[in-house]
């Protein structure tokens, strides 16, 4: 026989009903539109403010309109432009050549056994090598230029790249492999349509690291051996303390991350629509 | 022209999951494959599509296909298996993208296929756009868009829910009504099987044997009359007291896998 539920009583009946307590509150944060913004602009004020009242020594610390200063005379007088574009130069060369070879070979290592078998063992052994101590070697190597400070960017950015590929291929669902080959699709048809769209966003993912990547180590690179750069210049306002310069060079690094992250976003936007 | 399962066996390393399969899906013809979980109904699909060499005895075809198919055996998937970056249109058009058909004839199948689906006013749509059973419309869609002569169907409609069932399966039998295609159904579902097949191959649990092969007695277009539905029910009693101590079996070694 089955249980029946209880009789309500008749105090029961009179009772005032009360709602149910809501519980489903919390875990899903959300990004505020000016909160950050406004954040960011209290903390420039209260570091202004220190620096005006004389509170911290501009030595040290020099305030936000310094910096701004600084900037603004890097500009006028084109040692700005200087600087970043012995960067950008180093940068985008190390990362191009660093991403058209990751690519390559995290698509080899993602689609053949024999790339797979030699290829990981590789990168597991000299991946985790920070590439910088690898500098002197490759100065020896390619003697001293822009050579060796590209292939050590280069090289940072060829391992983030293969390791983000291939586990990008790795994550391609099977299932629309063997769909694929059912329809007797060809094997190249197969990576252009089904795996490299498959992959894209664990490659984007990696993107977003390598252009890091290529930052931290153009500015090593540049602290070591180079007359221009950002890295260089950061290093010599440093060993003549002029902090507001030092800061000035730390801003357009940042500026520099924020731009790159911002195409990246453009570009997952564009090209991940369908997610 | 038919398909042929020849003594098919096959191992998953230690583990034996079909032993000794034989049967023939005759041209136009529509075969079910029904057994407990486990019994390798998915492998043998596999197997006789050209996606899973068996470890031993071999697929078959006899006879020429029709001369306008471009895919005689073609596979309709469980999980829809739709490129999520392709438009509709895209993923029906995506196994004629590789074919010698003109531009102008690819459109004209694409189309067709389409509209055999009721897919016409939804051919931009993305698959993350669709529901269940719309998804699986897209992926009978780009089955029929390669004019196969053969379908084979790994349990279709097992992620949607009893009404897309329903609606589907009136669209299965109507695909099917002309005998010009012949389809290897694998379902766990008894109903489906009795409404869709022409024959049910009975699968024993794992290792898959041929327990028994079922005709049903009546055309699909006799299926839908009243007596006809209740011998159909009769009939999948009788499959169920066949399958029903197999699948008990199969289901406890799962659990206690």
């Amino acid at each position: 026989m089955l249980d029946r539920a209880p009789q309500r009583t008749e105090d029961a009946a009179k009772e005032k009903p009360r709602p149910v307590e809501f519980r489903g509150a919390g875990f899903v944060p959300r990004t505020g539109r000016y909160s950050g913004w406004m954040a960011l602009a209290l903390v420039l004020a209260l570091w202004q403010l220190a620096g005006s009242a004389g509170w911290v020594n501009p030595l040290f610390l020099p305030p936000p309109s310094a910096i701004a200063a600084a900037i603004w005379k890097l500009a006028t007088t084109g040692a700005l432009w200087q600087h970043v574009s012995w960067s950008l130069m180093r940068i985008g060369s190390g990362w191009i050549i660093g991403t058209v070879a990751g690519v390559l070979v995290g698509f080899a290592i993602g689609l053949s056994t024999l790339a797979r078998s030699v290829g990981i063992t590789f990168i597991s052994a000299l991946f985790p090598i920070p590439k910088i101590a690898l500098l002197p070697l490759l100065i020896l190597w390619l003697g001293i230029g822009e050579e060796p400070k590209i292939a050590t960017i280069a090289l940072g950015v060829f391992f983030s790249t293969a390791i983000s590929v291939y586990s990008g291929v790795d994550a391609v669902p099977r299932n629309l492999i063997r769909m694929a080959q059912s329809f007797n699709v060809p094997f190249h048809a197969i990576v252009r349509r089904v795996i490299w769209p498959g992959a894209l966003p664990s490659v984007l993912a990696g993107f977003r690291i390598t252009a890091s990547v290529a930052l931290l180590l153009v500015v090593s690179a540049e602290m070591i051996g180079a007359q221009f750069g950002i890295g260089a210049f950061v290093l010599q306002a440093g060993n003549l303390m002029q902090t507001d310069q030092l800061l000035a060079g730390v801003v357009i690094l940042s500026v520099f991350g924020l731009a790159v992250g911002k195409l990246i976003n453009l570009l997952e936007a564009r090209l991940l629509h369908w997610r | 022209m038919d398909l042929i399962a020849d003594h098919i066996s096959h191992r998953f390393g230690a583990l034996d999951v079909l032993d000794d399969v034989s049967f023939t899906v005759r041209t136009g013809e529509v075969v079910a494959i029904v057994g407990p979980s486990g019994c390798g109904k998915s492998t043998l699909l596999s197997i006789l599509g050209g996606l899973l060499q068996p470890s031993k005895g071999v697929a078959e075809l006899r006879g020429a296909p029709p001369a306008d198919s471009l895919n005689p055996l073609t596979f309709v998937f469980q999980d829809f298996a739709l490129l999520p970056w392709c438009t509709v249109e895209d993923n029906v058009a995506f196994p004629l993208e590789h074919t010698a058909l003109p531009a102008s004839e690819r459109r004209a199948v694409v189309d067709d296929a389409l509209r055999r689906t009721g897919l016409t006013d939804f051919r931009g749509a993305w698959p993350k756009q669709l529901s269940g059973g719309m998804r699986q419309r897209v992926g009978i869609a780009r089955a029929l868009s390669v004019r196969p002569a053969i379908l084979l169907m790994d349990e279709p409609l097992s992620a949607l829910d009893s009404q897309t069932c329903e609606l589907l399966m009136e669209d299965f039998v109507r695909l099917l009504a002309n005998g010009a295609m012949g389809a290897v159904y694998v379902t766990h579902n008894l109903e489906e099987a009795v409404r869709l097949a022409d024959r049910i191959v009975v699968l024993s649990r794992r290792p898959g044997r041929v327990r028994e092969t079922v005709t049903i007695p009546m055309t699909r277009s006799e299926r839908g009359a009243g007596e006809a539905r209740s011998r159909l029910t009769t009939l999948q009693g009788e499959l169920w007291s066949l399958i029903r101590k197999e699948a008990i079996d199969a289901e406890r070694e799962v659990q206690h896998a």
